[in-house]
């Protein structure tokens, strides 16, 4: 059975639960986010993705009302929040801490907010044990934060944040403290509860693996600024700048001048080399100054010269062998260092290429993406 | 072995510093007045041996215990000082717990600075900044001046020998003592655990009951018991500002020993002020145990 795909982005008649318009946002001298427009749309698992500082937590936390924007305006479900305090707010905040109150029991910690709208106590008890199904807990009510394990505690505040049943859950780099095991597992499991609940959620993180997993869309920051909003998808295959390239994932990226451009383009990259030939996506002048960025999986290395558009003669200086995959470092003729990834679909032994080797490194010419300045 | 050897050390410290002083006093509790040096009988004569031993004991009996519930004075006094101690306890705690509050919320690089300046009292002598409080509240002193100047009274305030007086020199005295613990506890407490309560519908001040104030409970009690207990006892502030009007403990402690010379009433006023102390602090802390135990 087809399902449609989960795109409400490209659809013009969707309103956004959540606009940001023309945000800018000002500690002191200090500008954390600028002039910065962006929708996120009910039920998106969206993800604000930068290294530390790029302004994703502050996003966050004028979201959650514990910052007000310097100008500009947030909207939720249409309505201006920018004055709205914290527990006014019909969203909720998963902190990174988890900040479970250290003297209630797990059971209070989850009915904190439903008890703080005074709603009646078959209701609150209800919500509280759904809740506590819902992440698996049921045998803990009773105990203290300090006498549960590090995941249990991540499901607790997470829990927590989701019993007021918020029409937008924040998520501010959720598993940061969880080891990588239970980090992968603990992914698939919010991504569960999310589609479970219907939840519209953001999440804040600088782990780029953990974004591509879990989100529907990506938006990339660099200093208080969005550079690309995408699916996790387009922004691993068709990055739009150098830096969103280099921040997902391994790339390899080789500086170059446009040559013959038209549907296909030559990019002249070393002296006495042949062309780069390769797909650009929107026209480019003969001589302008790009860059082309190629994943080491869409490299191929051979012993013998491949039948593909692309090939360069090179030497093997290193191999990374991470088990299922080598990545092998090759020197193009020019200098140029470029990294190739290969499954070991074969073992160990039976692999012809080693160090100091002189092989073929090949690519189509759409694997790649021409980046201008 | 060298665990044990460890293990007794506090205990030989505890025993010698605390268990054979107050087993002295016990003793000279259950003595009688002598016109002697020291002024109680028996004494106790190891040389008699066994004999002397036996007639030592036998000489001990709890007359001056019984002499305490036949003059009013006494219980009167306990009852005064307790009602002072938790009076003064009380309103130590309102004044402290914001200062320590106000501290733990100041930056960061602020925050050496202010427990400099908690503690700096500390730096010259008790009876001097009591005597100090006396020039600030007698008829003449600066406060009634200030007052009058300042056209809000016009005749002075009768605050020196009253019992405000002493509520006052306790408070100031002992605050550092109810700041330090307190200030201790919010220090440590997570700014976030604030943010999410406030995240989950609590307004700031609900944030503060059901979030600040659980949270630094260990710093109340502690800050609490550090003030009440020296203030039960406490002789020198009611007799230099609470004259002749403010009946403590203490004070009689105090006129028993050196006016009336009567070591052993003086030795059993002080045995039943420990035994007063004691019982609710073992009772507090066995219900402390069993509820954390109960959490176990």
């Amino acid at each position: 059975m087809a399902q449609t795909a989960f795109a409400p982005w490209t659809d013009p008649d969707q309103k956004p639960i959540i606009e940001f318009r023309n945000v800018t946002k000002s500690f002191g001298d200090f500008t954390a986010i600028h002039d910065l427009s962006l929708n996120i749309y009910e039920r998106e698992f969206f993800a604000l993705l930068g290294p530390s500082g790029c302004g994703k937590t502050t996003m966050m936390r004028m979201l959650a009302g514990f910052e007000t924007a310097t100008s500009g305006h947030i909207f939720l479900s249409g309505k201006d929040i920018g004055h709205v305090p914290p527990n006014q707010r019909p969203v909720n905040m998963m902190f990174q801490s988890y900040a479970l109150f250290p003297h209630l029991s797990i059971w209070d910690n989850i009915a904190f907010g439903l008890k703080r709208e005074s709603k009646d106590k078959n209701f609150i008890g209800d919500r509280v044990e759904e809740m506590l199904r819902l992440t698996r807990l049921t045998k803990f009510a009773k105990r203290k934060p300090h006498q549960i394990s590090g995941g249990q505690r991540q499901r607790v505040a997470l829990a927590r944040s989701l019993a007021k049943a918020p029409k937008l859950l924040l998520l501010d780099e959720p598993l940061g403290a969880l080891d990588r095991k239970l980090r992968e597992q603990t992914q698939f499991e919010l991504m569960d509860i999310q589609e479970k609940t219907g939840t519209t959620f953001v999440i804040v993180t600088h782990d780029q693996e953990e974004a591509m997993t879990v989100a529907s869309r990506i938006a990339v920051m660099d200093e208080g600024n969005l550079v690309q909003v995408a699916t996790p998808a387009q922004i691993y295959e068709a990055p739009n700048s150098v830096y969103v390239a280099d921040f997902i994932g391994d790339v390899n990226i080789i500086e170059g001048r446009a040559t013959q451009p038209g549907e296909k383009t030559g990019i002249a990259w070393a002296e006495g080399q042949p062309p780069i030939l390769a797909t650009p996506t929107k026209s480019l002048q003969a001589g302008q100054a790009v860059h082309f960025a190629i994943r080491p999986e869409k490299v191929t290395i051979d012993v013998e010269k491949p039948d593909r558009p692309n090939t360069f003669r090179g030497k093997v200086i290193d191999i990374a062998y991470l088990g299922n995959i080598s990545t092998y470092h090759v020197e193009l003729a020019g200098g140029q260092m470029i990294k190739a990834q290969m499954v070991n679909a074969r073992r160990l032994a039976n692999r012809p290429i080693t160090w100091e080797d002189e092989v073929w490194v090949g690519f189509t010419d759409t694997a790649g993406v021409v980046l201008e300045e | 072995m060298r665990r044990l050897v460890l293990i007794a050390i506090p205990y030989l410290w505890l025993l010698a510093l605390f268990l054979v002083p107050f087993l002295i006093v016990l003793k000279i509790s259950l003595s009688d007045i002598a016109l002697a040096r020291p002024p109680y009988m028996p004494q106790l004569d190891l040389s008699a041996g066994w004999e002397g031993l036996k007639s030592f004991f036998s000489e001990l009996d709890f007359e001056n215990f019984v002499f305490l519930t036949t003059d009013d004075l006494y219980w009167k006094a306990y009852l005064s000082s307790l009602k002072i101690a938790v009076v003064s306890t009380f309103l130590t705690l309102l004044v402290g717990y914001p200062v320590a509050y106000a501290m733990a919320r100041a930056p960061e690089e602020w925050r050496p600075t202010l427990l400099m300046l908690v503690i700096l009292p500390f730096w010259t002598s008790f009876l001097i900044r009591v005597y100090s409080w006396m020039g600030i509240l007698s008829n003449e002193g600066v406060l009634n001046q200030l007052l009058m100047w300042l056209g809000i009274i016009d005749t002075p305030l009768q605050i020196m020998n009253t019992t405000t007086a002493v509520y006052i020199g306790v408070v100031y005295t002992y605050l550092p003592f109810m700041i330090l613990p307190i200030y201790s506890a919010l220090e440590k407490l997570d700014g976030s655990l604030l943010e999410a309560a406030e995240d989950l519908g609590c307004s700031r001040l609900e944030a503060f009951w059901l979030v600040t104030w659980p949270l630094s409970r260990n710093g109340i009690i502690a800050g609490c018991f550090l003030v009440f207990i020296p203030t039960i006892g406490e002789f020198v502030i009611p007799s230099l500002l609470g004259g002749s009007d403010t009946l403590m403990i203490g004070k009689v402690l105090w006129e028993e020993f050196f006016s009336n010379r009567d070591w052993p009433v003086a030795s059993a006023v002080a045995v039943v002020l420990l035994l007063i102390l004691i019982i609710p602090i073992v009772l507090f802390q066995r219900n402390e145990q069993k509820q954390r135990e109960a959490e176990g």
